[in-house]
């Protein structure tokens, strides 16, 4: 920890106009099976906002996890400044003035935003106490400078997310760092909330920090990147600025064949209805009122897209659709039937299926091999099952059968789904939900995650469901997903559907800002609503 | 032909994947032990020291255990309690419970048994056998479904729950023994034979049928788990319990069901060994069965078949402990202390696998998981 200390004080891109801030060359990494990184050179000038842009499993976090210490490359070196280094760890590569902003924020939420910002930090200044009174000037300091003020002394937890990242940005200055990775930093933020931060980011760039911006969304990167570096299967594959390149271009780069990145749908035709949701009220897990009067309908043959940031009650919603949460008020009928409280196999039966937003949690067992998560909800049924017993045979064919069908990458049929990529373990839960007799289709943010192929396929499949006469819920937090995929589009807010838009003409300024406030007549009587 | 070889050495790495760990702790077990050995020469030196001494102890052993007839049928009859408390622990370890409670459910089942065996202890054989095994099973099952229900209900953690039933179980085995089953007469707290109930000997001299139940209930418990919809409900709910509950399974009606099922085996453990051999209890009536099936289900990875063999294998040390004080002059308590170092390893597996860089060996025993995981996060919703 000999790093020189000048709090807040990086070296400004005039002095160091040379050498790049950051220079990775010829990084390559092998694991047993796979070159998760070929030979890949990366450099970042000082100032620099510098995109990397690949699917998941192309080699962007092997890459960012050699430059945070986590990973020792097989070969290749690693520059600061023209500098070489070794990075013997995280705390090296902290020291060094390198730091990362994780997808998950690590932070504690019982903590203030000071005391999380000092974690890791305790013993730096001093051996034995705490030095918070300086720690919240300099929080307090920072956050002017870089446009973000935040009370060093509000608990984290009560902060929002787009805030909760801003302090893991904060902690990083606090540091000294001079390069800053963030990890997808806009996975979970509204549109506001990204152009927030994302003058954040220009902030720091102009005070000469250098930025790695890790994202798989295209126009994001085409907004506030200076250069973009495209990986794909461990390899650069391209480099670009802005200026030079599209969303198309990149897009091919990334996935190495044309990608159609919108969703050529054609008119839905809507039929009866086949989901109404009537005065639904839902709590949470900690028994407060997460979904409070909710009224929606979902008529065969068309996509609802319900948009909302994550935490609206979209969870809660659809838990009670589906049978896992059981509403305390309200009805849910299926076509004529009432199935308010009913099981998740009533449901499953009744021809509800259901694409969880946690398909680790709730839709794939892992440990299982890929043909037992392909009949995870019929397994009982012939023909997989009879008198009680499991007919392998069956189990076996189906899962091969549906394993081509849905183009899913594996081994075998037998493999484990946990060696699966994310987007064939999505495609496992999409085969076997796709699959049944289907009235009503519950998709809770089927593409989070994903690479630009699988989502394009999974898009695919659903408007293809629909143009069967499905009727389809879609909740996204990608307000984009729901923009693209939706007929209607309901904007969730704080439990209750604060709009209903057009889905072809819906402005998406507009929906961002009702998923950010509610809506102004709204806000006031949800806000009396909810104290 | 390279099909043929390609798939051998597959299955020859499967297998290899699954053994190695159990393997490997079994051999630094028996290290362990053999420097037990030497040091307790060197602390108590009533011989002059003998290096080679550790290896005539074990070869001692080994002899006892397989070396004659009524050895291997010896093996047989101290490994039958394991499988069934092994398959017991296995059981509930399938479905992400852990059963530390099969120690209780083998004494009720025992008592039950016994008091029942007692009952009827002149009644035909083909009746009164039926009847002290069931009561035995039924026993243990009503004692494992008590920590099933309560989880179920209120999420309290088995683990706590069954450590006091053990306890509870104890005292009432001690009660009834000096109570209403003491024989009459008899200077201290000792219950009648059970007569016709015992189970009959088929083999050598002390091999009696509960042998040979063992072995079916492992075909039972295989074919349960591995070919029934009930069993899959099992292990779903073992291995993702939300998975289970998407996937329209009842959670917490399959955790009852299987510690019920887990206390029926461990009961029904404790019936092969009241009916089979010892033919009666005393008040101070103790085993370490309970527990040693727990060492059983991890070293058998939890399978049914892996349960066999780690029975066998510490059904054989109680076998060959005589034989290894009697030739090396070892005190039979060693063979405790290889199955607990043997067990040491095996929850240690992880850092052995770390340390001795065993790519592609499984993960670290599936069931330590459960033990660490379990405790203090609730998993049933």
């Amino acid at each position: 920890m000999t790093a020189e200390v000048t709090p807040g004080a990086p070296a400004g891109p005039e002095e160091h106009v040379q050498a790049p801030a950051l220079e990775m060359r010829g990084i390559t990494k092998r694991y047993p099976r796979v070159v998760a990184n070929d030979g890949i050179d990366l450099t970042v000038r000082p100032g620099e906002i510098h995109a990397l842009l690949g699917e998941n499993g192309a080699g962007k976090s092997t890459l960012m996890n050699i430059l945070y210490g986590l990973a020792r490359p097989d070969e290749g070196e690693i520059l600061l400044d023209g500098q070489r280094v070794e990075i013997a760890g995280p705390a090296d590569a902290i020291a060094r003035g390198i730091n990362m902003v994780h997808q998950h924020f690590m932070l504690v939420p019982v903590l203030t935003v000071a005391e999380n910002i000092l974690l890791g930090e305790e013993t730096m200044a001093n051996p034995v106490f705490l030095d918070r009174a300086e720690a919240r000037r300099r929080i307090v300091e920072l956050g002017k400078r870089f446009g973000f003020e935040v009370d060093p002394d509000a608990k984290v937890g009560s902060l929002s997310v787009g805030w909760q990242q801003r302090v893991e940005i904060l902690k990083a200055l606090y540091r000294d760092a001079r390069i800053l990775v963030l990890d997808e930093p806009t996975a979970v933020l509204t549109p506001q909330e990204t152009d927030e931060i994302f003058s954040v980011l220009r902030r720091l760039a102009d005070a000469g920090h250098s930025i790695v911006f890790i994202s798989h969304k295209l126009y994001e990167v085409l907004e506030i990147a200076d250069r973009i570096t495209v990986i794909r299967r461990g390899k650069v594959v391209g480099e670009r600025t802005p200026a030079e390149t599209s969303e198309d271009d990149l897009a091919e780069l990334m996935v190495g064949r044309e990608v159609q990145l919108t969703v050529d749908r054609g008119e839905s035709h809507p039929a009866d209805v086949v989901l109404r949701v009537e005065g639904l009220e839902v709590k949470d897990d900690r028994g407060n009122k997460a979904v409070s009067g909710v009224d929606l309908e979902v008529r065969a043959g068309e996509i609802l897209g319900v948009a909302g940031v994550a935490g609206n009650g979209q969870d809660e919603l659809v838990e009670a659709i589906v049978g896992l949460r059981r509403p305390v008020g309200g009805r849910i009928t299926l076509g004529e039937r009432d199935v308010t409280g009913h099981s998740p196999r009533d449901l499953h039966q009744a021809g509800v299926g259901y694409v969880p937003a946690d398909r680790h949690r709730f839709g794939l067992v892992l440990s299982f091999p890929c043909s037992d998560n392909l009949v995870l909800t019929d397994y009982y049924q012939a023909p997989y099952a009879r008198f009680g017993m499991r007919d392998d045979g069956a189990i076996r064919a189906a899962a091969e059968r549906r394993i081509a069908e849905y183009d899913c990458r594996t081994p075998s049929a037998d493999a484990r789904a946990s060696i699966l990529s994310g987007g064939n373990q999505q495609k496992l839960v999409v085969a076997r939900e796709f699959s049944r007799h289907l009235r009503l289709l519950v998709l809770d943010q089927p593409t989070r995650g994903l690479d630009v192929g699988s989502i394009e396929f999974i898009h695919h499949q659903a408007i293809a469901r629909r143009d069967a006469g499905v009727a389809i819920l879609l909740v996204s937090a990608e307000l984009d997903e729901v923009l693209e995929l939706s007929d209607r589009i309901a904007v969730m807010y704080r439990g209750r559907i604060v709009a209903l838009r057009d889905g072809r003409t819906a402005d998406k300024n507009e929906i961002g800002l009702l998923m950010a406030t509610g809506g102004e007549d709204r806000a006031a009587d949800t806000a009396g609503g909810a104290a | 032909m390279n099909d043929i070889a390609g798939r051998g050495i597959a299955l020859v790495r499967r297998v290899w994947s699954l053994v190695a760990l159990p393997l490997i702790s079994i051999l630094l077990g028996l290290l362990v032990g053999a420097v037990v050995i030497l040091v307790s020469q060197v602390i108590q030196p009533t011989k002059p020291f003998d290096p080679t001494l550790p290896i005539t102890g074990y070869i001692g052993l080994f002899r006892g255990a397989f070396g004659t007839f009524e050895g291997q049928v010896d093996t047989l009859v101290f490994a039958t309690p394991l499988v069934l408390g092994g398959l017991s622990v296995a059981l509930a370890f399938k479905a992400g419970l852990f059963n530390i409670g099969a120690h209780g459910q083998f004494l009720v089942g025992a008592l039950a048994s016994v008091a029942i065996g007692v009952t009827f202890n002149t009644s035909p054989a083909i009746v009164a056998i039926p009847m002290a095994l069931g009561a035995g099973m039924l026993a243990g099952a009503a004692w494992g479904f008590i920590p099933g229900f309560l989880k179920a209900v209120s999420g309290a953690h088995e683990v706590v729950t069954t450590i006091m039933l053990n306890y509870i179980a104890l005292t009432v085995v001690a009660a009834m023994v000096s109570g209403p089953l003491d024989q009459p007469g008899s200077p201290s707290p000792i219950t009648d034979d059970v007569g016709t109930a015992a189970l009959p000997i088929i083999i050598g001299r002390s091999g009696h049928l509960g042998i040979l139940i063992a072995g079916v209930v492992v075909l039972l418990v295989a074919w349960l788990l591995y070919r029934t919809t009930r069993g899959f409900e099992i292990r779903t709910v073992g291995a993702n319990p939300d998975a289970a509950r998407y996937a329209g399974m009842r959670p917490r009606y399959i955790l009852v069901l299987t510690m019920s099922l887990a206390g029926l085996l461990a009961g029904m453990s404790g019936a092969t060994v009241v009916l089979g051999v010892t033919h009666l209890m005393t008040a101070s009536f103790g085993s370490t069965v309970g527990f040693d099936s727990i060492a059983v289900a991890l070293l058998g990875r939890s399978n049914p078949f892996g349960v066999v063999f780690a029975a066998l294998l510490f059904g054989a040390m109680r076998a060959g402990a005589p034989q290894l004080q009697l030739q090396a002059g070892i005190p039979t308590e060693i063979v405790d202390v290889l199955q607990a170092t043997i067990l040491l390893f095996l929850v240690a597996s992880p850092y052995i696998r770390r340390a001795l860089r065993l790519r592609g060996v499984k993960e670290p025993v599936a069931e330590t998981d459960t033990i660490s995981k379990t405790y203090g996060s609730e998993t049933v919703g």
